[in-house]
């Protein structure tokens, strides 16, 4: 016990907090109980600051197997498969130390994936940094992408996607949101449950460390100039470790050898054990003279709280145990008989026969205090509705504004990311990264699944409901305009400090127009993360709720490509294009100001969208298609052009100025070709889907982009373009 | 005849279960799967050393997996005139092994770097490459963060006179330029023949390219052209 006098601050307890401690547990509880309680409320384990809000999200959905609540969400997909998948955030151990931060986001969430008895088969990363002008900036740049790299390449799981953007708000705290997702059989999903009281309680995997000691409770704090001392905060990644864990743990699931399985990721041993128990109603206890340690002398709650990487928790039939210890032996891997099941509803610490620690396990994972915390409508956001347009209405110089956009660290090709990722090992990657969205085959099927991740923070941070419902839109375009059906979402929230009024209002207003975009889109919430404290000496980040779509297309030999294909086809811009400046890339780059009106969203426009893009490619009418997003029709025509080195010619008459008809980010709109011999067929379908459209001009194969509008053209080789946009990033980002 | 062919599992192999994929798609035939730790094979007609990170790479890529027990086989069978081929970390370690002369070390920019490349065809007259036409320009991808090829002067010279670089990295006109190595390689050296002609390692994977729904089919001559070789079948 502590003689503290106040024993609740060492374990980022509240006095009251403390108080509740004691009258649950009816005792005072000794240093590693309270040790226990503090991890397990914190807002990383117990999400105190946001469950409330979470509530709020749509989860169900015939196509959902498993929701929120287990180590991933899992969703149906057909021919008896379903697909395992899940995002988190590692941002502050990156922030600290970028490449070990980033790698072991990567390692927890792959764990995830595979603890549901699913093999990881593709990865996306989701990634925001401060302006690359900084030095420092760069090193965490270099340094995350490499440690995504140096992790996933080693486990052979393609990195097929994901995105990258800048902006001073992320300087001293990056966000480095991984997503993983593996494929199992539908009928055989894993679950964390620790069921069966007399079952043996295994530990598997890499030994016991003081690395990542009190991470969890890290992540709930904001960071500062003073977190150089934070380094042994952070975990340490040994990705061939977890590939051998990885097929070892396939191996005794295809065997049928477990009961249920939990990764240890955030507070270890502790959150694992506890969940483990929790979930099943049942006791476990564990003895730590069993586990097997990387040093000698370690502390009770240091064990208990260490991340160290690559472990993961098994129930085991007693009489399985034997076989389970010789796949892990065949594996090089240490499986130990750590603890057993029990009935007595009890989380329990031994050291041996000792009894150092034992709480009811419904304390640490279900009686979390939860807040309602205060909100306030930030100062800023009335004020950043009116925005001077001038800079872009008057530029005139459309090509050149063009190619500076698409040369600008936000547009700019991400190439020089992704080449760094195995995206192709496994055979499944079909559409690469460096478009909309990417698609797998399915073995043993003939769909294809689409992944796509998102968010544009800035419209988030200017209009929190509305951005949050744009992120999820986008993502939802991303697959569609591939021809698949956005199926289910995953979620990374990534906020400042909740305490902040200003910030929790944002939290609750994302979440609002996260949970109403889903609902409208069909695409339920099977699971995800919330980061809080992205702060860096006292500024927040922007809000930043990254979506994880995925999506199915019942033929894969269906899919549609972004690029234009060939010359000759007719380009076909469908959606509304309005007179929108605001919130725009292109209002960012001429005046370094986030500001302005967010662009309207229409999700039972979005959601017709949708449904046309994926008849229209099951019935092979679209040679292309491709979503408009930041930096509007100019950048979507360039970007169509790049893959092929295609050309256009484009005619506009929109009644709009020539900024907004070229560069203005009006919501959901797609564009897209068709040869002449469809054409009829495709303007049918979108006038029976209610869709505004128009067709505005030809593909060609000149290498020329050439728009009109009115009197304004604006005209550019395609070459000199994709060239800008191929120099950018990895100029801007050497070190 | 009956080819047997199998591909190698060491700890830390990540394109094994490709490699029997797509030797199937291409030559419809199975390959077995064989654990590291084997140390008596079958006499099988082909064996191939896979990509991945044996071992994790520590140390040095392919250093520790020389060592293990099923590498004895693999010499043995090198030795009986059957077919190795080595792809990637597969090169590296049959390099490691001394099979093939010569060295893979960290790529000239420092970064892991996963893209299509192409390659020209160098020597057709292989059972690795029948199939291809001289001087073919393949495209294939890399993957690889260590895949730089160096080797001795008296080996390089040995190489080229004997006609045992198969592939080189090029533009996609044909012609060799340093540049044209993503990673820095000797010469622009992708691919070596042992010195009987039965060993063939490649950095670039061919079996990431030999199904059309993947973007491409340069690959999946290599494999009908060691079907070729094995079966007695047509001859270019």
């Amino acid at each position: 016990m502590t003689d503290n006098v106040s024993p609740w601050l060492e374990h980022g307890l509240s006095e009251q907090e403390y108080n509740l401690v004691l009258e649950l547990l009816g005792r005072t509880p000794n240093y590693l109980e309270l040790a226990l309680f503090g991890v397990m409320w914190s807002e990383h384990c117990g999400y105190k600051n946001s469950k409330k809000q979470l509530k709020k999200l749509p989860t169900k959905g015939p196509q959902v197997l498993q929701g929120p609540g287990e180590n991933a969400g899992v969703v149906y997909l057909g021919d008896g498969l379903a697909a395992a998948f899940k995002m988190e955030s590692h941002n502050h151990p990156s922030a600290v130390e970028p490449y070990q931060g980033a790698a072991t986001g990567v390692g927890g969430i792959i764990r995830d994936i595979f603890a549901m008895g699913a093999r990881p088969v593709a990865s996306l990363n989701s990634l925001r940094f401060g302006d690359l002008d900084d030095g420092r900036v760069k090193r965490l740049l270099n340094g995350v992408v490499a440690g995504i790299g140096g992790y996933g390449n080693c486990m052979g799981i393609p990195t097929v996607g994901g995105d990258l953007y800048f902006h001073p708000s992320y300087r001293g705290n990056p966000l480095v949101n991984a997503f993983c997702l593996g494929l199992l059989q539908a009928d055989k999903i894993y679950k964390g449950s620790a069921s069966g009281p007399g079952n043996i309680v295994m530990l598997v995997g890499a030994r016991t460390g003081r690395d990542g000691i009190k991470g969890a409770s890290f992540a709930s704090e904001e960071l500062s100039d003073s977190d150089r001392d934070k380094r042994p905060n952070v975990q340490v990644g040994d990705p061939f470790m977890e590939k051998l864990l990885l097929e070892a743990t396939l191996e005794i699931l295809e065997r049928d050898l477990v009961v249920g399985l939990q990764d240890l990721g955030a507070a270890g041993l502790t959150s694992s054990g506890a969940e483990m128990a929790g979930r099943a109603g049942s006791g476990l206890f564990l003895d730590l003279d069993k586990v097997p340690m990387r040093e000698e002398g370690m502390l009770d709650w240091e064990i208990m709280l260490s991340e160290s990487q690559e472990r993961m928790l098994l129930v085991v039939e007693p009489s399985k145990a034997a076989a389970v210890a010789e796949v892990f032996e065949k594996w090089d891997l240490l499986a130990v008989e750590a603890g057993l099941v029990t009935d007595d509803g009890n989380f329990t610490v031994r050291r041996g026969e000792r009894v150092m620690a034992s709480i009811p396990a419904e304390l640490l994972t279900d009686k979390v205090p939860l807040y309602d915390r205060p909100q306030r409508v930030p100062d800023y956001y009335e004020k950043s509705k009116k925005a001077d347009f001038s800079a872009l209405m008057c530029h005139g110089d459309w090509a050149g504004l063009l190619k500076s956009l698409l040369a600008s660290p936000n547009l700019s090709s991400r190439a020089w990311v992704f080449e760094q990722y195995d995206s192709m090992v496994g055979l499944n990657t079909v559409v690469r990264p460096g478009g909309d969205g990417a698609m797998l085959r399915l073995p043993g099927s003939d769909r294809g699944l689409a992944l796509s991740s998102d968010c544009n923070s800035r419209y988030v941070y200017l209009e929190p409901r509305r951005g949050a419902a744009i992120a999820v839109a986008e993502a939802a375009l991303n697959c569609a305009v591939l021809g698949a059906r956005p199926l289910a979402l995953t979620n990374c929230l990534n906020f400042g400090n909740p305490e902040n009024p200003e910030i929790y209002w944002q939290f609750v207003k994302a979440t609002d127009g996260l949970a109403e975009a889903a609902a409208a889109l069909d695409t339920p919430v099977t699971g995800g993360n919330v980061s809080f404290y992205n702060e860096y000496d006292g500024l927040a980040i922007f809000p930043t709720p990254t979506i994880g779509m995925i999506g199915v297309i019942e033929h894969i030999g269906n899919r549609v490509p972004a690029g234009f294909p060939a010359g000759g086809l007719n380009v076909i811009l469908i959606g509304e294009s309005r007179e929108e400046l605001g919130a725009s890339e292109a209002h960012h780059l001429l005046t370094g100001r986030d500001e302005g009106e967010v662009p309207e969203l229409d999700l039972a426009l979005t959601k017709r969208l949708i449904n046309f893009l994926v008849a229209a490619a099951a019935g092979r009418l679209l040679r292309s298609a491709h979503d408009l997003a930041e930096g509007g029709l100019a950048v979507a025509l360039a970007e169509c052009c790049f893959p092929g080195d295609m050309g256009a010619a484009v005619t506009l008459d929109d009644g709009l100025s020539a900024a907004a008809a070229l560069f203005g980010e009006s919501q959901s709109r797609v564009l897209a070709t068709a040869d002449d011999a469809s054409l009829d067929a495709v303007l049918d379908s979108l006038e029976r889907y209610s869709l505004p459209f128009s067709v505005v001009g030809r593909t060609t194969d000149d290498g020329l982009l050439t728009v009109g509008h009115g009197s304004d053209t604006l005209r550019a080789k395609v070459s000199e373009l994709k060239d800008a946009w191929s120099r950018a990033l990895p100029e801007a980002a050497a070190l | 005849m009956t080819v047997k062919a199998c591909v190698l599992v060491f700890p830390g192999s990540n394109c094994d279960r490709d490699n029997v994929r797509s030797w199937e798609a291409c030559t419809g035939l199975k390959a077995d799967l064989v654990w590291h730790k084997e140390s008596s094979l079958p006499d099988y007609d082909l064996v191939i050393v896979p990509g991945g990170f044996s071992y994790g790479d520590y140390l040095r890529c392919g250093a520790i997996a020389r060592f293990s027990p099923v590498m004895a086989e693999v010499v043995r069978l090198a030795g009986l005139g059957r077919l190795i081929l080595g792809i990637c970390n597969g090169f590296q370690i049959l390099t490691e092994a001394g099979l093939l002369p010569g060295a893979l070390s960290r790529n000239k920019n420092l970064k892991y770097i996963c893209r299509d490349v192409t390659l020209r065809v160098e020597n057709n007259k292989t059972a690795f490459t029948s199939r291809y036409a001289p001087g073919q320009v393949l495209t294939i991808p890399v993957s690889h963060g260590e895949g730089g090829y160096s080797c001795s002067p008296a080996d390089l010279a040995a190489l080229r006179d004997e006609g045992r670089v198969v592939f080189r990295y090029c533009a996609a006109d044909g012609s060799v330029s340093p540049d044209d190595a993503p990673n820095g390689s000797l010469d622009n050296i992708a691919g070596i023949l042992g010195r009987r002609g039965n060993v063939l390692g490649l950095m670039p994977h061919p079996e990431r390219l030999a199904e059309e729904i993947l973007g491409g089919t340069d690959g999946r001559a290599l494999f009908t052209s060691i079907l070729d070789a094995l079966s007695g079948g047509p001859k270019s």
